[in-house]
C-alpha cells in the first residue's frame, strides 16, 4: 500500500462534494480534486516519488511538505523548479519530472576570455 | 499612527494584526501561502468545504474568528503568496523590506517593496528531522508533511505508518494521521521515562488534554491511541530500508544520550515514516533585519517582544518553541507595542500572564524532549546527511580530515553540505553539530577572534541567507515595481 486520498465517505469530516480536476504528469492522467496541491495529487494517486536527483539518480518526492526542503521540485506547463507541495494544482497543468544531470566538467577548467587574454 | 508590517499569518502574526489594529495602526500582513493560518491552522482550501473540519483543529474557532475580523477590516492589507527575499537596516531601524509576490516559484511574479515604521517578524519554524540510514527514500516524510497533508489535503501518507522522533508534536501528528484513515503502528519517543518525568508529566496523552477545550477529534483519537497504538520511550528510528521507497524500518532502543543500544533492533514493515525530531526557527529574515540571536539560537525579545533592532518585533516559534497559546500571546503583545501602544497597559495583561505561564511550558518540553548526541552513533558512512548535495557522513569525515576542520566554511565549501537549494535549512545545524563532534578543537568558545571561529559563532552562518529565499534569476534582475 502507499499514499492515498481519503475517500470523501470516510471523512469524520463530513465533505462536501468537490470539483475534480486532471493533470498530466509526464503525459500520463492523473486525478484530483480541486484545490489540492501538485504533490498532494500525486500522493493521492499512489505516486510517491518524481523526482532523480543528480548526482546518484535516486527517486525523490515529498520530504518536508511545507516548501523548505525543495526535494519535491517538478515542471509545471513549461516552468521548472516548481515546489510540487506548494503550487496548486490546477485542471490540464502538465507536470513532467525533473532530472538535472550533473554537467560535464572538462579539464582543465578554461574560463571564457582567459585564451583571448582578456580579462 | 504607524505602518506596522507583519510577516507570517500564522497564530502569532495574525494575533499581532489584530493587536496593531485595534491600536489603529495601518497594517499590512504578508504570507507566502495563499491561505491564512500558518502551519499550525493549516487546512483545506475553499474548494473544498465541509461540515466539521474543526474537529481536524485545535483552537479552530480563534483561528476563525481572528481571520474573519482580519479580512473585513479595511485598515489590515493582507497580501498571499508574498515571499519576502530581503530586508534591509537603516540605522538601526527597520529598513526596506523586499518581496516577490504570486503563485508559489511562479515566474512573472510582482516585486514590491515595504517600508514600515514598525515590523512584526512572525516567520515561524520547521520540523527538524535527523538523518539516519534510509531517510532519503521516498516514503520516509517529516512529521509536518505528514501533518500538512492531513490537514490541508485529507491525504494519508500511507496505510500502515510509523511516527518516530521527538516531542509532544508527534502525539497530535499521530491524530491525524488516524483521522486520515491510517494505521498507526506506533509513537516512538526517543527521550525515556526518567527524562520525560523529570521534564514533563507522568502521562504523555495528557499533552493532547492540555489543549484547553479538547477538539471532538481529541476525544475521538485519544480512546483509539491510548488503546490500540503503543507510544514508546526510549526508542528511535536508526534506518529505513528499501529498493526505490521505504519498505520496512528499523527502530532499535536508546540509551539517555540517544545512543543505540546493539542488539536491540526490531525491524517492521510500512509504506511510510512520520519522523520529527523538533523545530528549527526561520531566523533568515531576522537575521537579515540584523536582530540578536541569544546564547539557544533564537531572536532574543524584551518585554515588549522588541528585538534587538529598533521597531523590528518577533513573535512565535522564532523566540523559541512554546506553542501555540505561546505564540498567540507574543504576538498580541507585539502587534500592540508595535503600534505604539505600552507593555503597561492594561489590555495587555492577561497576554502577559500568558507568555508567563506558557513561557515555562516551553521549558518543559525543552527539557524533555530536546536533542541529545548521542545520535550519531546510528549514522553509516553512506548515510546521506545533506539531501540537496547529496553529501554523506563520510564525505563530510572525508572533508573535515582534508580541511582540518578548521572551520564550517571550508567544510561546507569542501564537501557541498548544506549548499543546495533548501539553502541548508533541512541539514543546516546537523552539520554544525557534526563538525563540533568531527572536529572537537573547533569549539573554542566565542571571543577566540585569531583562532578558528567556534562552532557557536559559526552556527549564525548556517541560518544566514543573504538572499532569503530562492529566486529566480529574472526576479533579482527586474525593477521593483
Amino acid at each position: 500500500m502507499t499514499s492515498f486520498l481519503l475517500p470523501p465517505s470516510d471523512d469524520p469530516i463530513r465533505p462536501a462534494e468537490a470539483s475534480g480536476i486532471r493533470i498530466a504528469v509526464d503525459g500520463r492522467p492523473v486525478d484530483g480534486l480541486a484545490g489540492q496541491s501538485i504533490a498532494g495529487v500525486l500522493l493521492g494517486s499512489g505516486t510517491l516519488a518524481w523526482r532523480t536527483t543528480s548526482k546518484n539518480a535516486r527517486p525523490r518526492g515529498v520530504f518536508c511538505g511545507i516548501g523548505v526542503c525543495y526535494d519535491c521540485l517538478v515542471e509545471v506547463n513549461g516552468q521548472r523548479d516548481v515546489r510540487a507541495c506548494q503550487r496548486r494544482a490546477a485542471d490540464g497543468d502538465t507536470v513532467s519530472t525533473q532530472y538535472d544531470a550533473l554537467p560535464e566538467v572538462a579539464e582543465p577548467i578554461e574560463l571564457p576570455g582567459e585564451a583571448d587574454g582578456r580579462a | 499612527m504607524p505602518d506596522v508590517l507583519i510577516i507570517g499569518a500564522g497564530p502569532a502574526g495574525l494575533s499581532a494584526a489584530r493587536a496593531a489594529r485595534r491600536l489603529g495602526a495601518a497594517v499590512t500582513l504578508l504570507d507566502s501561502s495563499d491561505e491564512l493560518g500558518g502551519q499550525y491552522w493549516r487546512h483545506l482550501p475553499p474548494s473544498r468545504p465541509s461540515e466539521r473540519e474543526s474537529v481536524l483543529h485545535h483552537g479552530w474557532a480563534t483561528f476563525t474568528a481572528l481571520r474573519s475580523e482580519l479580512e473585513t477590516d479595511d485598515g489590515c492589507t493582507i497580501i498571499r503568496g508574498a515571499s519576502v527575499w530581503a530586508i534591509e537596516t537603516r540605522d538601526g531601524r527597520p529598513g526596506a523590506v523586499f518581496a516577490v509576490i504570486g503563485e508559489p516559484d511562479g515566474a512573472g511574479r510582482s516585486q514590491r517593496v515595504f517600508e514600515p515604521d514598525a515590523l512584526v517578524l512572525a516567520t515561524g519554524a520547521h520540523d527538524r528531522t535527523l538523518p539516519f540510514p534510509g531517510w532519503d527514500l521516498p516514503g520516509v516524510f517529516t512529521a509536518g508533511a505528514a501533518q500538512a497533508l492531513a490537514k490541508g489535503e485529507r491525504v494519508a501518507i500511507g496505510s500502515r505508518v510509523l511516527v518516530a522522533g521527538a516531542g509532544p508534536f508527534l502525539l497530535p501528528v499521530a491524530a491525524s494521521l488516524v483521522a486520515t484513515g491510517s494505521t498507526v503502528i506506533g509513537v516512538y519517543e526517543a527521550n525515556r521515562t526518567k527524562s520525560l518525568l523529570a521534564g514533563w508529566l507522568p502521562k504523555p496523552w495528557q499533552l493532547l488534554r492540555a489543549a484547553k477545550k479538547g477538539t471532538e477529534l481529541a476525544g475521538y483519537v485519544l480512546n483509539h491511541l491510548q488503546h490500540r497504538i503503543p507510544y514508546r520511550l526510549g526508542v528511535a528510528v536508526v534506518r529505513a530500508d528499501g529498493t526505490d521507497r521505504v519498505e520496512t524500518v528499523t527502530i532499535a532502543r536508546v540509551d539517555a544520550s540517544w545512543a543505540p543500544i546493539p542488539g536491540t533492533e526490531q525491524t517492521i514493515a510500512v509504506d511510510a515514516v512520520c519522523v520529527g525530531h523538533g523545530f528549527t526557527p526561520r531566523l533568515e529574515l531576522a537575521l537579515a533585519a540584523g536582530c540578536a540571536l541569544g546564547a539557544d539560537d533564537f531572536v532574543t525579545v524584551d518585554e515588549g517582544q522588541q528585538t534587538s533592532v529598533s521597531s523590528v518585533y518577533a513573535a512565535g516559534e522564532i523566540t523559541g518553541i512554546g506553542g501555540v497559546d505561546l505564540a498567540l500571546a507574543e504576538g498580541e503583545i507585539a502587534g500592540h507595542v508595535a503600534a505604539g501602544g505600552s507593555v503597561l497597559d492594561a489590555r495587555l495583561a492577561s497576554a502577559l500572564a500568558h507568555r508567563r505561564t506558557y513561557l515555562a511550558f516551553a521549558d518543559r518540553i525543552e527539557n524533555a524532549h530536546g536533542i541529545e548526541t548521542g545520535w550519531q552513533g546510528w549514522l553509516t558512512d553512506d548515510t546521506v546527511v545533506c539531501r540537496c548535495e547529496e553529501v554523506s557522513y563520510g564525505d563530510l569525515c572525508g572533508a573535515v580530515a582534508a580541511t582540518g576542520g578548521a572551520s564550517l566554511r571550508s567544510v561546507k565549501l569542501s564537501s557541498r553540505a548544506g549548499l543546495g537549494i533548501c539553502q541548508g535549512r533541512v541539514c543546516g545545524r546537523t552539520v554544525e553539530e557534526l563538525l563540533s563532534t568531527l572536529s572537537p578543537g573547533h569549539s573554542d568558545g566565542p571571543g577566540h577572534s585569531d583562532g578558528p571561529r567556534s562552532a557557536a559563532a559559526d552556527r549564525v552562518r548556517t541560518d544566514r541567507r543573504p538572499i532569503a529565499v530562492p529566486l529566480r534569476l529574472g526576479e533579482l534582475a527586474a525593477e521593483p515595481g
